[in-house]
Order: structure tokens, then C-alpha cells, then sequence
């Protein structure tokens, strides 16, 4: 059957279909949904791991054990992952094994842009790139391959345009891959100096038998048409750079991007006129092509940062622009904002009325750092909170009232290592969990603290106060982030207190199923004055409207937030007016 | 055929992506090659979010750019504002008349054009312009807006109103089919009534 699919999803059709047993990822935007749709699948055991670094040994033990087995994750979660990953590539596999690595090129949804074909080449493992949905199913297929006849994990590049992009997709049957038998073997398995030498000496000559593969593998392709210009590319920008030139280039389409074909790009080099390597972000095949001594364009022409797109292309290449009508006036940004209701709201509101310094970390609650709140002043990656907050202390001798803002999934994730830096290492630093009881950014998936598997089965629940407690933090409370007054109370006892701490701000997201909404607000046009107490908290759902406060009901889900804080009581439930 | 392609553009939460995924099915269905961009993530809290809908004979990109889009279905006047440069000279939009104040315009940093609709006009781009939400609402939920633009737009395609109504059969939960049906019929209407008026 033909379906419209998600290139997420057809990744994890193309493992359902590979026979892959044991999927474990941690969720980051732009790779979450392949975990999510292939638990869908019963014949495939799929988890949420607590970070990256566990979901890929998690995936490289079950290939150990035989399996074929997955591992997704963004960009940046590779840089928690690369300690195991490296030492994979020296260890080979029984079972084939793919992780894969979803670059956000335009930082959609991420702290930064890196090119994650670094990687493949740093740690010496195959790198495959489809370019759409039906690319992403077949191209697993075939990476399961060279796993298996390589002996090698392999790696697979998505990137925020093929994965959250849809296009037609055939389903075909799942093929069954018994287990492997698991035999003992530690000159193979066991990473001791000794060992890892021998090991060393065939990850080279494996990369040798690679280098022969990609000249004559099907992942890589030429399409000829005028050979005035040729170009060579991958992924995303294959599709660009087909629907910029058509027919006016040949094309060397890239489908395996490490290591490249070396006589391949020769021959076709020899072929055009003028050579062109169409890569986002990194100049990465550009530099393995100069280094075959072959001229060509490249990064003189287009950016190192963001997307490309075919316009860009046609207009460096062919010097086409296309025209547009323009609105006359500028208009405002609308950058996102946390949800009307959201539990974060409160909190962040106390923490801007007190100016503290806030230590911020990756989530939804991010989203405080934005006007009017503005109530974050570091961010850096998932779990530097409450690190780097240690640190900015020990520095500064505790003269700022600062904390360290992190959510339950990110504590989950990498937050309980530095809270045991700050029991361990004589800390006085406050740290506030944003326990919304789900991972939220990414568009809630379950973690260790919500009782709850990606299988949907129930499990018991992580308690953060005990966690916290036995990494040696004496002082531990709870708060209810609607409740302004109960937060600035105790956050100011924390904040005295000689000792380190950490508060727990505890309420669902407003968006879970299980939490009821109530209904939207009204202010009473004549009690408010305008003083725009309410206006404080950042709700999109407040505005102006003929002078007064207005509340928009199609956005409130009548958190009360807004209430609590109005001087003149004007705000409340519609019924009452 | 040469690729058409629509654009869907609003507010986070507005409910673009069941449009989008619907227009992909009726365009699937006609054995079209569909090609649909979504965007996921931080950027739906709230903040201006747009996809893109493609189809055709082959469809290579799956992104639309400036003077591109064929149909322009925006869910709020600002947003309309924002994304006319992605407009086809001689493409329509189809704008829902609501109006969500950024954050920007609520803490007071920026303003809120007026008159967005007027000044559409003025550029010279097709433009219609309807109270969907309202349409929505009388159809039984503010979260029907998406199925009304939906409803305006089928009259300017060349496929039948089954071919959509099956899409949203195929798309839309059970518990939400008969007012969504119902929106799209208001917005059909809405869309005759529109061109009568000029």
C-alpha cells in the first residue's frame, strides 16, 4: 500500500521491515517520532532511555546479543553519545546496528546548527543520507547491510527537512531476522589497550573496504543530463538543487556521504564543465574533493550557516531570481512562547520579580528567557543548569542570588550528575526541577519520572525528592507553580538557607490529555484600570483592546494566573459576571 | 503537470497540520506525487508556524519560497501580513479574519498593523477574506477554522467535493467528523457567497 509518510516514519517502516528487534533513543527534535512510531510495531522492543549516552550502548549491547537494533537521536544528542560510539566503531557488531542523527540545519528546534558528517569521519564509521521519505525506508534497509557485511555500526544522517517532511512511501512486509548466536569474544568485544590495537588495525581496513563499496553501491548515483555544470550533493540539498536545475545539470547524488566514492567523482568531475558541491552547513565533501586535486565550487558561493533552498541555488548557479509582492510595513515577529496556562509561567514570573540569576537549561521552559519575563541568563545544553551553576558560584563566592532552572526530563537526563557535583563538592547552590510530568518540548514523551514506558506499560515512577536526597541535598521541597505566593516564600527561604537545596515546582503540563480545562477568563471592563499587572506573566492569551485588559477565549484555559496578580480583582470565571 | 503548491500559515496550535495532512490525501488520492513540510518543535509554542503542500507530476523540494504558493491559506491576519511575499503574483489567498496580538504587541514593543485586510488588497494580490473562526464556531468548535479554509479552497481546485470530503473522513477522529463536514460545507458556502459580493 502507498502512504503519505513522515521521513521519520518511514525510517521506522524501513526498521519494521528490516527486522529490527531493539529500538532505545532519547527524544530530540527533529528525530522523535521514528521511536514513536515504531513502538507502534509489536515485533519491535522500543524504549525511551534516560539520554543518548544510554540509548546507544543500550543499541550496541543488543547487537552484541545478536540483534538487529536502532538508536535515534538530534544532533547534539551525538555529542552525549560519542563516548560509546567511538569505541563501537573498533568493536564491530554481531547483530547490524544503526544510530541515527538528525542535523536541524536553521535551528529550528536546537542551540545550534553542527554538521554531524564530522563524526562519521572522525570516529571512522559509514555515514548514509536518504533525501525523502522513500529514501529513508529503503536507505535503513540497506544500511542494515553494510552493518552486517562490514561489521560495523553505521551511521544515518537525517536532517529537520527529510524527517519532518511527508512523501509517498510503499509499505512491503516485515522480513524476520532471527537472532544471531552470541559467542564470547573479547579480543573483539572487550576495549583493554591490548585488544583495541588489533581492533584499530581493522576499523583501517575496513574503511579501505568501504572506500571500494561506494564506488559501485547503488546509494550512489549519477544522473546525466546537460554536462555543462555538474553537481554533487545529498540529502535535502539533492532535492534543491533537482528542483533549481533540472535539466540543465548532472547530478552526483550521494547516497553513502562517508566515505565518499573516490574514482566515482573523479569520472564524473572529467565529464562536466564546471564542477559544483551543494552541501548545507560544513564543507565537508568540498574538502575531500579538493583534496582529490579537482577544482569546484563550493563554499565561495553559498553559506555555512542555515538552510539552502532552490531559489538560493538557482540564483548563485543559473543568476534567476523570482518576483514576489512585498506587504508595505513591518511586520512584528511572533516568536513562541510558553502555552496560556502553562506551570512554568509562575515560577518564572516570581523568579523575575526577585531578579535572580537563573541558570538555564533545554525545554520548554527555555521559552523564560523571552520578554517580558526574561528570567534566564545562561543556556547551554541539556543538563549545564545546574553544573554550571556550581561553577558560577564557586567563582563568584555566592555573591548573586542565583538558581538553576531544569525540567524533570532533563534532570532525568543529565541533571542528577551535576547535583551530586554540588552534594560532593560543598555547594550552596538552589536548583528548581520543573516537574511537569512529561518531556514537553518535544511534544511530551514519557520518561524514568512518569511511570509510564514508550510502550505504554506502567513502571514505578523515579522520585525526584528521594534521588535528590540521596545525592546529599539535605534541603528539598515541593511548590505548586500556581501558587505565587507559596513559590516566592520558599524561594527566598532557599535562597537564605546555608546550604545547597533544591525546589521542586510541581504541576502537569496544561497541555496532557489528563489535565481538565476550565473555562476561559474574563476581565470586568470596569474594575480594570489598565495598570497591566496581568500583562507581567507573558500569557499570549492577554491583550489590549480599547484600553482595558481583554482576554482572548479561544486561547485561556483559565489557569487563574492572571487573577492571582490582578490588584483590582477584575479578572474571574465568566459565570460570576 | 507543472508542481502547484499551497501553503498553510498561523499561530502555533491553530491546527495546521490535520489541514495539511488532509490536502496531501486529496492530492494523493488524484495520484499526484505529494511531497508535505511540517514544522515540529519549539517553533509551535505559540510562534508563527507555516507548511508547505506540493504536489504534482515529481516533486522534488519539499519547501515553498517567495512568489511561489499558488494558495496562500493563512489562520490570522498578521500571519497573512507576514507570508504575502510567498504568494504567487497571480496566486489567491484565502485569510481568516482573526487577529492574535504577538508577544512583541502585547508588551508594547511593537504594533499591530491596522487595516491588514485594505492593505492586502492594495498590492494587487487575490484576496479572500472571511471570518472562519465565527464559521468554525456555528459549525460547533473554534478548532473547525482549519476544515473551513479547507472548504474555501476546494471551490478554486479542480477536484470534486467528494474527493475532499473522503480526506476528511480518512483524517478527522470520529468524535469531530460530523462538525468538521459541516465546517467545510460553511466554508464552501462562504467562498460562493465571496464571489457574488464582487
Amino acid at each position: 500500500m502507498k502512504r503519505l509518510m513522515l521521513g521519520n516514519e518511514a525510517v521506522a517502516r524501513g526498521l519494521y521491515e528490516a527486522g529490527c528487534r531493539v529500538v532505545s533513543s532519547y527524544p530530540g527534535t527533529p528525530s522523535t517520532e521514528i521511536s514513536e512510531y515504531v513502538a507502534k510495531y509489536e515485533e519491535v522492543y522500543a524504549e525511551w532511555a534516560p539520554n543518548e549516552k544510554v540509548a546507544a550502548e543500550v543499541a550496541i549491547g543488543a547487537s552484541f546479543g545478536g540483534a538487529r537494533s536502532f538508536c535515534a537521536m538530534k544532533h547534539v544528542g551525538l555529542n552525549v553519545a560519542a563516548d560509546p560510539v567511538f569505541t563501537s566503531s573498533y568493536t564491530g557488531v554481531n547483530g547490524g546496528m544503526i544510530l541515527a542523527v538528525a542535523d536541524d540545519q536553521g535551528m529550528h528546534s536546537s542551540q545550534n546548527e553542527q554538521d554531524s558528517r564530522h563524526y562519521a569521519i572522525a570516529a571512522k564509521l559509514p555515514m548514509v543520507e536518504p533525501s525523502d521519505s522513500k529514501e529513508c525506508k529503503d536507505f535503513i534497509k540497506a544500511a542494515y547491510e553494510i552493518s552486517e557485511d562490514f561489521d560495523t555500526p553505521v551511521l544515518f544522517r537525517l536532517s529537520t527537512r527529510v524527517s519532518h517532511s511527508q512523501s509517498i512511501v510503499e509499505e512491503c512486509p516485515r522480513e524476520e531476522k532471527p537472532l544471531k548466536d552470541y559467542v564470547k569474544n573479547p579480543q573483539k568485544y572487550v576495549m583493554m589497550p591490548a585488544f583495541a590495537k588489533t581492533r584499530h588495525i581493522e576499523v583501517e581496513r575496513r574503511l579501505e573496504a568501504l572506500s571500494l563499496f561506494a564506488e559501485t553501491t547503488g546509494l550512489n548515483r549519477i544522473e546525466w543530463a546537460d554536462t555543462k555544470i555538474g553537481v554533487i550533493c545529498s540529502g535535502i540539498a539533492y532535492q534543491y538543487v533537482k528542483e533549481a536545475l533540472g535539466e540543465k545539470a548532472s547530478v552526483l547524488k550521494l547516497g553513502l556521504i562517508f566515505p565518499l566514492p573516490e574514482q566515482m567523482i573523479r569520472d564524473f568531475a572529467q565529464k562536466v564543465d564546471k564542477l559544483y558541491v551543494i552541501e548545507e552547513l560544513d564543507d565537508i565533501f568540498e574538502t575531500q574533493v579538493k583534496k582529490l586535486g579537482i577544482a569546484c565550487e563550493g563554499k565561495n558561493l553559498f553559506t555555512k550557516l542555515g538552510e539552502y533552498s532552490p531559489q538560493m541555488i538557482a540564483e548563485k548557479i543559473l543568476g534567476e531570481k523570482t518576483d514576489y509582492r512585498t506587504f508595505e510595513e513591518s511586520v512584528p515577529v511572533r516568536p513562541p512562547v510558553m502555552c496560556p496556562g502553562c506551570p512554568h509561567r509562575g515560577l518564572y514570573y516570581v523568579l523575575s520579580k526577585l531578579k535572580v540569576m537563573v541558570s538555564g537549561d533545554i525545554g520548554c521552559y527555555t521559552l523564560g528567557a523571552t520578554a517580558p519575563l526574561s528570567a534566564m541568563d545562561t543556556c547551554v545544553c541539556m543538563g549545564a543548569s545546574i553544573s554550571a551553576l556550581h561553577g558560577f558560584n564557586k567563582a563568584r563566592g555566592m555573591q548573586e542570588r542565583s538558581v538553576a532552572v531544569i525540567g524533570d526530563s532533563t534532570f532525568m537526563h543529565s541533571g542528577m550528575t551535576g547535583l551530586v557535583n554540588i552534594g560532593y563538592n560543598k555547594g550552596n547552590s538552589t536548583v528548581i526541577i520543573l516537574d511537569n510530568r512529561i518531556t514537553g518540548m518535544t511534544g511530551h514523551q514519557d520518561n524514568p519520572t512518569t511511570g509510564r514506558t514508550l510502550k505504554g506499560d506502567e513502571v514505578p515512577q523515579v522520585n525526584i525528592e528521594a534521588v535528590c536526597r540521596a545525592a546529599g541535598i539535605r534541603r528539598v521541597q515541593v511548590v505548586d507553580p500556581y501558587d505565587t505566593v507559596q513559590v516566592e516564600a520558599v524561594l527566598k527561604e532557599e535562597l537564605a538557607s546555608p546550604e545547597p537545596s533544591v525546589i521542586i515546582s510541581r504541576r502537569p503540563c496544561v497541555l496532557l490529555k489528563s489535565v481538565p480545562k476550565k473555562a476561559p477568563l474574563v476581565v470586568d471592563r470596569d474594575k480594570c484600570r489598565s495598570c497591566k499587572a496581568c500583562f507581567k506573566i507573558g500569557c499570549p492569551s492577554i491583550h489590549m483592546e480599547d484600553g482595558k485588559a481583554t482576554i482572548d477565549p479561544t486561547l485561556c484555559v483559565g489557569c487563574g494566573l492572571c487573577a492571582s496578580l490582578c490588584p483590582f480583582h477584575a479578572i474571574g470565571p465568566q459565570e460570576v459576571r | 503537470m507543472k508542481t502547484k503548491s499551497v501553503m498553510i500559515v498561523g499561530v502555533g496550535g491553530q491546527g495546521s497540520l490535520l489541514a495539511s495532512r488532509i490536502l496531501g490525501h486529496v492530492f494523493m488520492e488524484q495520484g499526484f506525487d505529494v511531497k508535505v513540510s511540517e514544522v515540529h518543535g519549539m517553533s509551535q509554542r505559540g510562534g508563527s508556524v507555516v507548511t508547505y503542500i506540493k504536489y504534482g507530476d515529481q516533486v522534488f523540494s519539499p519547501i515553498v519560497e517567495q512568489g511561489e504558493a499558488d494558495f496562500l491559506l493563512s489562520f490570522e491576519q498578521l500571519e497573512a501580513a507576514r507570508w504575502l511575499p510567498y504568494l504567487k503574483k497571480d496566486g489567491t489567498m484565502i485569510l481568516s479574519t482573526q487577529k492574535i496580538d504577538p508577544m512583541p504587541v502585547i508588551i508594547g514593543a511593537a504594533q499591530y498593523p491596522e487595516n491588514i485586510v485594505s492593505k492586502l488588497r492594495q498590492t494587487g494580490a487575490n484576496l479572500v477574506a472571511v471570518d472562519a473562526l465565527n464559521l468554525a464556531q456555528q459549525a460547533g468548535s473554534p478548532k473547525a477554522t482549519n476544515t473551513v479554509l479547507i472548504g474555501i479552497l476546494s471551490t478554486m481546485m479542480p477536484f470534486a467535493k467528494e474527493n475532499w470530503e473522503a480526506a476528511i473522513r480518512e483524517l478527522v477522529p470520529q468524535k469531530f467528523l460530523d462538525l468538521n463536514l459541516k465546517a467545510f460545507e460553511l466554508g464552501r458556502m462562504a467562498a460562493a457567497a465571496d464571489v457574488e459580493m464582487r
